[in-house]
């Protein structure tokens, strides 16, 4: 017998007993009626310590070029007139840059997929704008941008816009250890630095 | 390099008053597990629906126990659909032999770590270094731990029984042994000896070849593996290298993608008391050009089918180690975890680890049958648990087991054994007794002192740290009388 067969059978034999599935009870909120969800995100990710500002469309160019310097890693599909303003040397990922590369960037700038303004989450999936996981990694400091129409309440309707299939990070702050004696500090490896732009 | 072990730890009494003695440690735990109960209790409050979560929780992982093996079967086969490798392990020695051949196909000296309960329940660093290959900790807290040639006291901050001056002197120590050397002159703030990790890590993690993780859930559904985690050790593991290991315990799973909707909440809130943690990965099998271009899936059985078989004590595979438990329970407090001689501590561990080592088939070793006896029964945990599991009533039911096994060993026993007996014939009402009276003690122990009611020998065997000690034989004697005789 294989170990696998070994394990079923062990496993169905322990189900002797044929217990009942229960059915789930689910009266837990999914949406948060009449909310303002933009205020709620914009609340909660600055609660992580992480920068967070308001831009208009027309604002964003500036509002990244304040925030960034230096070589900074750009992912496919990031819309030009982003960096129109910026005085930045942008790193592009084709060819794929090497760890050795991207650990030596000063920064990077991207989309997302999905944010949840509950929890303050900001959710990449690799799509337009975001790139591979390790460009939103390496470099110390990143600066996210994120549509007013990106943000949903809670984690329940942020799941169901996205796809299982694509590698997700989802991120809530800057990296952050809590090890030494309880005391947060704000990155650890992941970047240190995590800046939020929302424009509505 | 080498690793401390878990086997061969005295009984809980005995390693429970070795810890006792040790006062630094005491000191830290007391100040770190107030620290977290509080901050726990606040990311609940803001939740007006948590009651509501936690009974669906409890029921989603009660769907996966009754429908384990076709929620197995469908995992495997979305693995296997999106470019990952299913491995199927009964024991430890097994899932350990696995990743040691897997690691020894690529390249084979060593591997960057991702904190993992599974993995510390195999031993899984001390089987691969018996292969000549060194297992790199990544977590801030298993760096401490394993620098400091230690062993894990908490799930959620294995270092939680060090304080920052001690933290500093063994990255002075032994960082340089290993790698990258601490800084010079480096103080003792947290954000120095955090610094100092990142620098020791990074070589470490731009070099790994081969990654080893554990999961938080994985999806039947779609195949996804979820990891949660605060540092970026995690994505740096799970990103990185070209070849990834995840070793799961099959209770693990979750039916569907939605139930991350559960939780995504419920984990984080109980875990380290956040709205949600810094960072979480998913991923189904392999993505081209994206993240490891292999990938190795290890279901881990080790005990858990032997748990599975017990009605009552099952629920214990609903745990999703927030380690909130812990944090509440007054005898951890005091004792610390490594006295629990596992990598599962306080009261999550009491319930799983005899469980895992078979007390529910076959008389265990008296370290392992000790464990249902480290709990004062107050019910504290229960609470807390986002899945509901009434570990109260599991420690009754495996108490009752030691006591069954036993009784084939024991001639004429003392009056200990004797009341012992006379409670356990009825184990519910013994628990029942029991937590009403730990009612009257937790409104005690928040006023400073903390006193148990209960049937005597629990109080003798508390009594003998923080009170008097009433008259009459306590648990730690007793059972040393009866490990002495078998
Ligand atoms: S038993 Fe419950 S409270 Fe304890 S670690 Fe497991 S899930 Fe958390």
């Amino acid at each position: 017998m294989t170990a696998r067969d070994d394990m079923l059978a062990r496993i169905r034999a322990a189900l002797a007993d044929h217990p009942a599935t229960p059915t789930v009870p689910r009266e837990y909120h999914r949406t948060l009626p009449d909310a303002d969800v933009v205020g709620l995100f914009a609340e909660r990710v600055a609660d992580y310590r992480a920068t967070v500002r308001r831009v208009s469309p027309a604002g964003l160019p500036g509002a990244i070029a304040e925030a960034l310097r230096g070589r900074v890693v750009v992912p496919a599909g990031l819309p030009p007139e982003w960096l129109a303003a910026a005085d930045v040397e942008p790193l592009h990922d084709d060819p794929p840059l090497s760890v050795e590369e991207l650990d030596r960037a000063d920064g990077v700038v991207s989309g997302c997929a999905v944010a949840i303004a509950l929890t303050g989450t900001i959710i990449l999936d690799g799509g337009t704008a975001q790139g591979r996981r390790a460009l939103t990694l390496l470099p110390d400091h990143h600066l996210c941008v994120v549509r007013a129409d990106q943000i949903v309440g809670t984690v329940a309707e942020a799941l169901t816009r996205l796809d299982p299939s694509r590698p997700q990070t989802w991120i809530s702050g800057p990296s952050a250890t809590s090890d030494i004696e309880l005391n947060r500090v704000e990155g650890v490896h992941g970047p240190r630095n995590l800046a939020v732009l929302i424009v509505s | 390099m080498s690793h401390p072990t878990f086997l061969g730890m005295p009984p809980f009494p005995e390693a429970a008053k070795e810890a006792l003695a040790n006062t630094q440690q005491r000191a830290n735990l007391a100040k770190a597990t107030a620290t977290i109960r509080d901050k726990r209790a606040r990311a609940v409050a803001e939740m007006p629906d948590w009651e509501h979560l936690r009974l669906a929780g409890a029921a989603v992982k009660d769907t996966v126990l009754t429908r384990l093996p076709e929620l197995l079967e469908q995992l495997e086969e979305r693995v296997t659909a999106a470019g990952g490798v299913v491995h199927w392990a009964a024991d430890a020695a097994q899932a350990n032999a696995i990743v040691a051949d897997i690691v020894k196909a690529h390249d084979g000296r060593e591997v960057v770590k991702v904190k993992s309960m599974a993995t510390q329940e195999i031993e899984l660093n001390n089987a691969l270094a018996a292969h000549g290959i060194d297992v790199w900790e990544t977590d801030l807290a298993e760096l401490i731990v394993q620098l400091g040639h230690d062993l894990p006291s908490h799930i959620l901050v294995p270092a939680i029984h060090r304080n920052r001056s001690e933290i500093r002197d063994i990255f002075v120590e032994e960082m340089g042994k290993v790698g990258r050397p601490a800084p010079d002159g480096i103080g003792d703030e947290p954000a120095a000896l955090a610094e100092a990790a990142r620098l020791h890590l990074r070589e470490k993690f731009l070099r790994a070849k081969v990654a080893v993780s554990g999961g938080n859930f994985a999806i039947a559904e779609t195949g996804t593996v979820v990891v949660l985690e605060s540092e970026g050790n995690g994505r740096m593991c799970l990103t990185l290298p070209q070849v990834l290991v995840t070793v799961l315990g099959i209770e693990k799973l979750l039916p569907t993608w939605a139930d991350l909707e559960v939780f995504m909440q419920l984990l984080p809130r109980s875990s380290t008391a956040e709205r949600m943690n810094p960072y979480t990965s998913m991923w189904t099998g392999v993505t081209p050009g994206d993240g490891p271009q292999e990938f190795h899936l290890v279901l881990l059985d080790n005990g858990r089918t032997g748990t599975l078989a017990d009605p009552t004590g099952r629920q214990a595979l609903r745990c999703i180690r927030c380690s909130a438990c812990l944090n509440v329970c007054p005898v951890y407090e005091r004792t610390g975890g490594r006295a629990y001689g596992s990598a599962y501590p306080g009261p999550i561990g009491a319930i799983l680890t005899p469980q895992l080592r078979g007390i529910n088939q076959h008389p265990v070793d008296a370290q392992t049958a000790s464990l249902p006896f480290a709990s004062s029964l107050c019910g504290a945990c229960f609470e807390v648990c986002p899945v509901r599991i009434d570990i109260p009533d599991v420690l009754v039911h495996l108490r009752a087991k030691v006591v069954e096994h036993k009784r084939g060993h024991l001639g004429t026993e003392g009056a200990v054994m004797a009341a012992m007996r006379a409670t356990f014939t009825s184990p519910r009402r013994l628990g029942a007794a029991q937590r009403l009276g730990a009612l009257g003690a937790r409104v005690v122990g928040r006023r400073g002192r903390l006193r148990l009611r209960g049937p005597f020998w629990i109080r003798a065997w508390f009594g003998t740290r923080d009170l008097p000690a009433p008259p009459g034989q306590s648990f730690r004697a007793w059972w040393r009388k009866q490990h002495d005789r078998s």
